[in-house]
């Protein structure tokens, strides 16, 4: 029942909060907190078993009742140590968005709180669906929430951006439940009943072209959300409208799900395909690589920097996903967590800076660091994170997943590592252009830092920051903690395919 | 004829006599109220009725009408939309000086599309049409004699007056044709002659007299190439008018089609299934197209309803009399999923207008969850419905009829249904947006308030409706399946 428990209490605590913003504006942010640690309490439920020598096993829950019996749908959850981190880091983000919207939301708070829960609760559901119908049913309902929080909260081109996001992850969402519904028919051919269910589809045998396409359905739907180099469009506009509890969401988690979904689903169902398909795809999560590095070297508005350079990270995730082996997997698994990490703190920052500058253009910032110490460092700190360095969460992530590539793709991992470099230069280019060097026009102008008026982090703030960023010291010390919970379930999946 | 046949006539015979006693009714003395319970009581007693002949369904009543648990929901259906309708009237009606006549014309439509729904012979059917038809020529105009009301009654109606009787002629010279050709009228019967008729002499007749009957149910259906009068129809009428064109219209069409193409075996030839591909298509893509840029909500919502026929006419290629075929429970769920969702579309539109302001434009709703998020809440959950979003009934509508189509494997009609939707969910959004825009003081706002309780509750009930179909259609299911079984 916890899955059930932990998704419902959010769907709960969002109508309470929407609820009580009638009473008192306040009142619903202290709501949705509190949803998200009854949410945290339950899931550390959960450790114990996995210290009583459970580890070993791949599943910690596992969760199954009918539902819609007429197509042999269930609801079927899943909990294993994949899912399990993702959980945390979304509930975890979830709470940091929360720290994040405290003080930037004042109007409609409560209706904002509601989206923020619900697509939470849609996120919780993609996690740990083990029925395709259901993950679906989940996949599809985080998106609403997170449209209206662009479309009300957001910046001064927000319908455009909501719409762009909308768009894109409902019509690539659309592919997919084709190729959903395609993979149950030919279940139902093939052994008599219909089932969306996760394992009894491995079983299903579809012939070369037939699996490619039905593949790349799953595909072009989680490389839409990951995003993947040639589908990213969306992705830039999305985060520099929304406000900077939406991009903390969308960087920290729901790019996550697009990953999850290519881990979990796209190649342990088509293994064969995937096979074939994995050339191709590590070709263009190269292309991602380097590419967006070098556009976010061309941005101005800082904002667009950090998404750009999200779909550059995006880019290593997906190379460990299709290099398929240990090293890959678990070097793209850390990747997802310190990223996830790092560009919501990034993100923290930028909207930080925009609240205080009213501005993301950074021709327009310069010379920050006198007066925002506390910031500036924080903003070296998690830059330095971004880029790679070692003893930091996110090095780790990447040299897994250049480790796993190696083994599959010499070239390909070679021009990989390139994008390491340009990660170098953007950020420190960032910091540069921000914090160091004289000021300019908004900084000194009405904006009003030369009069004082700008304020360095406050305390929540800088709890939030805190907490991210021992987070991820956490993963770059002492990884071995991350990489043992999420082995057996990743020994799982390959055993599935590689033969 | 039995007393048991009778009785299985009880909701036609029910709302035939609430018509003829709220007419005697507006005769001794005119009150609104009245005739508004006088209407929506027959209707609920025909509804009632219904519950009381279901033991015994499953009969031929006289030569014409089939009343099976297929004619069942439908009727069950039809009454539930119609009383939906009664209620929605009132508020809107209340300032019209002579609003009575409304209510008669509302049963008569009703009875008309019963009728419809129940034959299994060409006579009752186009009895059925006629009924309806004609009882909405006076429904569209209605609101005539008062200068500011609906822009253009007058005009909608006569377009759909010389239009519809058009598609009636059409309807009627192929059932000439076919007549000749068979010398019966019974869709039943027709299959066994068609046979032969199809290859024997004079064949031309028959594909000629296919052709015709098809197309004047496509006018009926408003599908490419036959959906001009759609948009102009929809919004030059007064609301309640568009609210039944768009639910029990279609719905009581879309009986009668089934019946047909199911009992005359047309469904499964290869010609008629090219035939309903192309108009599918062509349904989906045009529908969606024109919509984008509309920026009356009833146009644009008579466009949707294109393309919704067109997504509801894929399944139609999906029926055949297989024990396990999905393409009947697939049209039902669907069917239904489309008229509780326009149905609640609608009740917001009419909650917002009355009949002296057709609250109808886009700018209209602007800033809507701001000064009513009750009803913005609604119409947000039914715009998406339409979209066919999950947690509402449009998604499992739309799941059916995906897996309808790759059951059938009509894969370029897949991509035209992944077209359609994308398109699709542009403009529905768009109209969303404009709800979630700040208010801009200068605009003519409509008021909107609380003050009649009873149509909130109904669109509290459609709502309900839609959100627990979307995340429970078990239940829904289980009932369709069996009436798709019953049409083996």
């Amino acid at each position: 029942m916890i899955v059930i428990w932990l998704i419902t209490v959010l769907f709960v605590g969002g109508l309470l909060a929407w609820l009580s913003g009638a009473i008192h504006k306040h009142l619903p942010r202290l709501i949705a907190v509190a949803a998200l640690i009854v949410d945290v309490a339950l899931l550390l439920t959960l450790l114990p078993d996995l210290n009583t020598g459970a580890a070993s096993a791949q599943w910690l829950v596992l969760e199954k009742w009918q539902w819609i019996p007429r197509f042999g749908i269930h609801l079927q959850f899943g909990i294993d140590g994949l899912s399990l981190l993702m959980l945390f880091l979304t509930l975890f983000l979830g709470v940091i968005a929360c720290g994040s919207a405290w003080s930037e939301i004042d109007e409609r708070s409560g209706f904002f709180y509601f989206n923020l829960l619900w697509t939470l609760a849609g996120v919780i559901g993609v996690f740990t669906a083990l029925d395709l119908f259901l993950f679906f049913f989940f996949w599809e309902v985080m998106l609403i929430p997170m449209y209206l929080i662009i479309a009300i909260w957001g910046h001064e081109n927000r319908a455009y951006a909501a719409m762009k996001f909308f768009l894109f992850t409902q019509i690539s969402g659309l592919l997919l439940l084709v190729a959903i519904i395609c993979l149950a028919w030919f279940h139902s051919v093939q052994m008599g009943w219909f089932s969306f269910d996760y394992f009894e589809l491995q079983a299903v045998i579809l012939d070369g072209n037939l699996e490619m396409l039905v593949m790349l359905g799953f595909f072009i739907a989680f490389a839409t959300k990951l995003p993947v180099f040639p589908l990213h469009s969306w992705l830039p506009d999305a985060h520099s409208q929304a406000p900077t509890a939406g991009s903390v969401l969308l960087a920290g988690v729901l790019l996550k799900t697009g990953a999850y979904g290519l881990i979990r689903f796209a190649v342990p169902l088509f293994p064969e395909a995937a096979l074939t398909f994995a050339p191709v795809a590590m070709t263009i999560a190269v292309i991602g690589i380097l590419y967006c590095a070098k556009l976010a070297f061309a941005q101005n508005d800082i904002k667009r920097l950090i998404a750009y350079t999200s779909v550059s990270h995006m880019g290593f995730v997906l190379l460990g996903i299709y290099a398929w082996n240990l090293l890959g997997l678990q070097g793209a698994v850390m990747t997802m967590l310190a990223h996830g990490l790092s560009a919501a703190a990034l993100f923290m920052l930028a909207g930080g800076l925009q609240h205080r500058l009213h501005t993301r253009d950074m021709e327009q910032m310069g010379g920050l660091w006198a007066q925002l110490p506390k910031m500036s460092a924080m903003a070296l700190f998690f830059s330095i994170a971004a880029l790679g360095m070692p003893g930091l969460g996110n090095f780790i992530g990447e040299f897994l997943v250049l480790l796993g590539a190696f083994q599959e793709n010499r070239l390909l991992t070679v021009l990989a590592a390139l994008g390491l470099v340009l990660a170098s230069v953007y950020s420190l280019w960032v910091i540069q252009k921000v914090f160091h060097g004289t000021g300019h026009s908004a900084s000194q102008g009405a904006g009003g830092i030369a009069s004082g008026k700008v304020s360095d982090l406050s305390m929540g703030e800088l709890l939030c920051y805190s907490a991210m960023v021992i987070g991820l010291v956490w993963m770059g010390m002492y990884p071995q903690s991350f990489l043992d919970l999420s082995q057996p379930a990743l020994d799982a999946l390959l055993g599935g395919v590689v033969p | 004829m039995t007393w048991e046949q009778i009785s299985l006539l009880l909701p036609i015979i029910l709302v035939s006599a609430a018509a003829v006693l709220t007419m005697l009714m507006i005769a001794v003395k005119r009150s609104h109220a009245m005739s508004c319970l006088m209407t929506a009581l027959g209707l609920a007693l025909a509804l009632v009725s219904l519950f009381a002949v279901a033991p015994v369904l499953q009969q031929q009543v006289t030569p014409l009408l089939l009343i099976d648990a297929f004619n069942g929901f439908f009727t069950a259906l039809i009454l539930l939309t119609a009383i939906f309708i009664t209620l929605f009237s009132y508020p809107y009606m209340s300032n019209l000086e002579q609003p009575q006549e409304f209510y008669l014309l509302i049963s008569l439509a009703t009875l008309g599309a019963l009728v419809m729904a129940g034959s299994n012979h060409f006579v009752s059917a186009f009895l059925g049409i006629e009924i309806l038809s004609v009882s909405l020529y006076g429904m569209i105009a209605y609101p005539l004699h008062r200068p500011v009301a609906a822009q253009y009654p007058l005009e909608a109606s006569i377009k759909y007056l010389v239009l519809s009787a058009v598609s009636t002629g059409f309807i009627l010279f192929g059932l000439a044709l076919l007549y000749a050709q068979t010398g019966t009228l019974s869709f039943s019967s027709i299959t066994a002659l068609a046979a032969d008729a199809a290859t024997g002499p004079g064949s031309a007749y028959f594909g000629v007299a296919s052709v015709l009957i098809l197309a004047g149910f496509a006018f009926k259906l408003s599908l490419v190439p036959f959906h001009l009068w759609t948009p102009d129809v929809y919004e030059g009428s007064p609301l309640p008018a568009t609210a039944f064109l768009a639910t029990i219209g279609k719905a009581a069409m879309v009986a009668l089609l089934v019946r047909f193409l199911l009992l005359t075996d047309i469904a499964g030839t290869e010609t008629a299934v090219t035939v309903i591909a192309v108009l599918a298509a062509a349904s989906i893509l045009a529908g969606n197209l024109l919509a984008l840029l509309q920026s009356n909500l009833k146009r644009l919502l008579a466009y949707s309803s294109v393309a919704h026929m067109g997504y509801l006419l894929i399944a139609l290629i999906g029926m055949d009399a297989s024990a396990d075929a999905i393409g009947q429970e697939a049209i039902l769920f669907y069917l239904s999923a489309y008229v509780l969702t326009t149905m609640g579309a609608f009740g917001v539109m009419m909650l917002v207008s009355d009949s002296g302001h057709e609250r109808d434009h886009l700018n209209h709703y602007q800033g809507l969850f701001w000064r009513s998020p009750w009803l913005a809440t609604v119409f947000t959950a039914m715009l998406l419905s339409l979209a066919g979003i999950p947690l509402t009934v449009g998604f499992i509508g739309k799941f059916y009829i995906v897996v309808a189509i790759v059951e059938n494997g009509l894969w370029w009609l897949l991509a035209a249904l992944v077209t359609g939707s994308g398109i699709g969910l542009y403009y529905y959004l768009r109209v969303i947006y404009r709800m979630l825009m700040p208010l801009t003081d200068t605009m003519d706002l409509p008021e909107v308030s609380l003050r009649d309780f009873v149509p909130h509750a109904l669109l509290f009930a459609l709502l309900l409706g839609v959100i627990i179909l979307g995340v429970a259609p078990g239940i829904l299911i289980d009932h369709l399946a069996e009436v798709a079984q019953s049409m083996n």
